[in-house]
């Protein structure tokens, strides 16, 4: 846990506030497996937070606490101040928290429009019967979700592709229509699993571009796992790292390179 | 002029939501509409209206319920059967308790008690997924079959054990009964296709449509995006139920007049049904009719080709029109998996380019 919660301007002038989520001693088990053991550590508003580590660590379990798929045996998630009762992934959403996969997980029988669509169902109000009818509020909510969706896609340059059903699409593509979908929710928190999998330079630096634009234009808070170092120093603010389930450090980016432990367990030494 | 999508601009988003977002696809509707009510109900006879065009309508129905819960929500039924039954049992149930009201309320009322029907044993679909949900699904089909004849109750007490549904008239024409006209029969049926139609391609063009896909390709991912995974597989339940209910009542009033329910809703009826949407396409509605309007008029096709301008004996063609149906599916289901509406589909792309290689 961070001593200090103190709203402070960032070198770029970005806003960082108080703390908007707190995670508190969290232990997760599956059967014998202790998958995170009592890990605490918190995100701040308008953050770029990363967690790294070895595969198998448990970042992407973290992650899955947080989104309310997991529910860990032990701890507290505290959520803009207030501790948060047990609920369903889906309520998680609707609090304004919203995520990408490791794997990609789009909607492959529907089009890009209608997966990033599908992003704004926690905007809905309309009840199904006038949906039926296809009129008044139903129609209105619609036309709004929309335009809020294709401002998203002009933000991610993937106008050309919007009727193009998703299983068609290039992996690249597919990571930036996931991003997308993330986006449409208009979240406070975004949790991006291994967004740069699997990317070529040129396509890692888009995605970069993307992730500091989102940060930036929108003040969406960002917890991201990521693999490439190069990556997570340049974007992120403040940096966890796992190792077999346990915190080996947290703090800006140059403090964790240069912390002993971190170096033993994941980023090694530099053969030079 | 060509048939086809390159050249036809949208400028606002409700264009471009629109049901037929094609102008030759929206004149093609009207047409098709034109002809169905203001041509047909003045030229049908008996042998078209009862061999064709009446258990295409219904069947449509049908298939749009079922394709709503299998082809939209990923969720496999095969209780279809026991669902057309329950519509039929509510409609007897309803005609029989409360003769005044009109026959149209309670078609649809029969729908909404197979809505309910459907939703509590679609409630399983919350812990279970794929066959074994169609194991489920197929449990409610032989309950609801043996509830209908072991409770007396719901037939009335009738001594044969059958339901018959009793005259009933809307503006002063019959629509059930023995002396129910062939055009009253098929305006009846017309109309709701008419109304199921619209409403579920409403449903699925929009929010509600996008949360049943979201489960049908990845639940997981779409309960963490933010889709509620009970509303939208309980949704899909009872919003198939309501139209395979409404289908059922119009198979039981307007169409058979008499019904015995081991014999006209078993298991039979429910892979029909299936079938039909998965040759007309899973997950489009058009698909639904192509499907219903392929397994009606078949077997009608193959009769008339094989006795009457072939002349083969009748028992003959009735055994060679079960080989070629089934050969036909297969041959369906290996070429394009995804139903005639695919290969719609797939002739609009083509036609989007043409003549022009690319």
């Amino acid at each position: 846990m961070t001593a200090d919660a103190t709203p402070y301007v960032t070198e770029d002038g970005r806003q960082i506030g108080g703390v908007m989520m707190d995670l508190r001693d969290i232990t997760l088990r599956f059967g014998g497996v202790e998958a995170i053991k009592s890990i605490s550590f918190d995100i701040r508003e308008g953050e770029i937070r990363a967690i790294i580590g070895p595969n198998g660590a448990g970042k992407s379990s973290m992650l899955n606490v947080i989104s309310g798929f997991y529910k860990p045996q032990e701890g507290e998630v505290h959520f803009r101040g207030k501790k948060r009762p047990p609920m369903r992934p889906y309520q998680v959403a609707r609090q304004g928290v919203a995520r990408t996969f490791q794997n990609i997980a789009l909607f492959e029988g529907m089009s890009v429009l209608d997966n990033i669509m599908t992003g704004r169902m926690g905007h809905i109000k309309s009840n199904m019967l006038a949906q039926a009818i296809w009129a008044g509020k139903a129609q209105r909510e619609e036309n709004e979700n929309r335009e809020a969706v294709e401002r998203i896609i002009d933000f991610l340059e993937i106008q050309a592709i919007r009727k193009t059903p998703v299983g068609r699409l290039p992996y690249g593509l597919k990571k930036r229509v996931e991003l997308a979908r993330a986006l449409a929710a208009e979240p406070d928190l975004l949790l991006l699993d291994e967004p740069m999998a699997g990317m070529n330079v040129e396509e890692k630096e888009d995605m970069s571009r993307f992730i500091l634009d989102v940060n930036d234009e929108f003040g969406t808070t960002i917890a991201l796992i990521e693999h490439d170092m190069g990556v997570v120093m340049d974007l992120s603010d403040r940096v966890v790292v796992m190792d077999y389930g346990r915190k080996i450090g947290d703090g800006t980016p140059d403090e964790v390179r240069n912390n002993q432990e971190v170096i033993d367990a994941y980023l090694g030494v530099a053969h030079d | 002029m060509l048939y086809r999508e390159a050249g036809d601009f949208k400028t606002t988003y409700v264009a471009d939501s629109q049901t037929f977002p094609l102008k030759l696809d929206r004149i093609g509707f009207w047409v098709t509409m034109a002809v169905a009510w203001l041509v047909i109900p003045f030229v049908i006879n008996d042998y078209w209206a009862s061999s064709l065009l009446v258990p295409f309508l219904i069947y449509a129905i049908a298939a749009i319920g079922l394709n709503i819960l299998t082809g939209y929500c990923g969720q496999v039924s095969l209780g279809t059967g026991g669902f057309m039954a329950v519509g039929a049992y509510a409609c007897y149930k309803l005609m029989t308790s409360f003769p005044d009201i009109n026959i149209m309320i309670h078609i649809v009322l029969a729908g909404g008690i197979t809505a309910i029907v459907g939703a509590a044993f679609g409630l399983p679909s919350l812990r279970i997924k794929g066959f074994y949900l169609a194991v489920a699904t197929l449990a409610a089909q032989f309950f609801l079959v043996w509830l209908f004849n072991k409770v007396a109750w719901f037939y009335n007490y009738s001594a044969s054990g059958q339901i018959n549904a009793p005259e009933r008239l809307v503006a002063g024409v019959a629509v059930t009964g023995p002396s129910t006209p062939a055009w009253a029969q098929y305006l009846i049926c017309l109309f709701f296709v008419t109304l199921c139609a619209l409403i579920a391609r409403n449903l699925t063009r929009g929010t509600i449509g996008r949360s049943w896909m979201a489960i049908r390709d990845m639940d997981i991912a779409a309960e963490i995006i933010g889709v509620n995974p009970l509303k939208a597989k309980l949704t899909a339940f009872a919003v198939s139920s309501f139209f395979v209910g409404i289908a059922g009542a119009l198979f039981f009033s307007v169409y058979l007049g008499a019904v015995e329910v081991g014999e006209v809703f078993g298991i039979q009826k429910s892979f029909l049904v299936l079938f039909m949407i998965i040759i007309g396409g899973l997950g489009s509605i058009f698909g639904s009719f192509a499907g219903a309007a392929f397994l009606v008029l078949l077997p009608v096709a193959l009769k008339w080709i094989g006795v009457d301008v072939m002349g083969w004996p009748t028992d003959l063609v009735a055994h060679f029109q079960l080989v070629i149906v089934g050969a036909l599916i297969m041959f369906f289901l290996i070429k394009e998996p995804h139903g005639l509406a695919q290969l719609w589909r797939l002739a609009k792309e083509k036609l989007r380019l043409w003549p022009f290689p690319y």
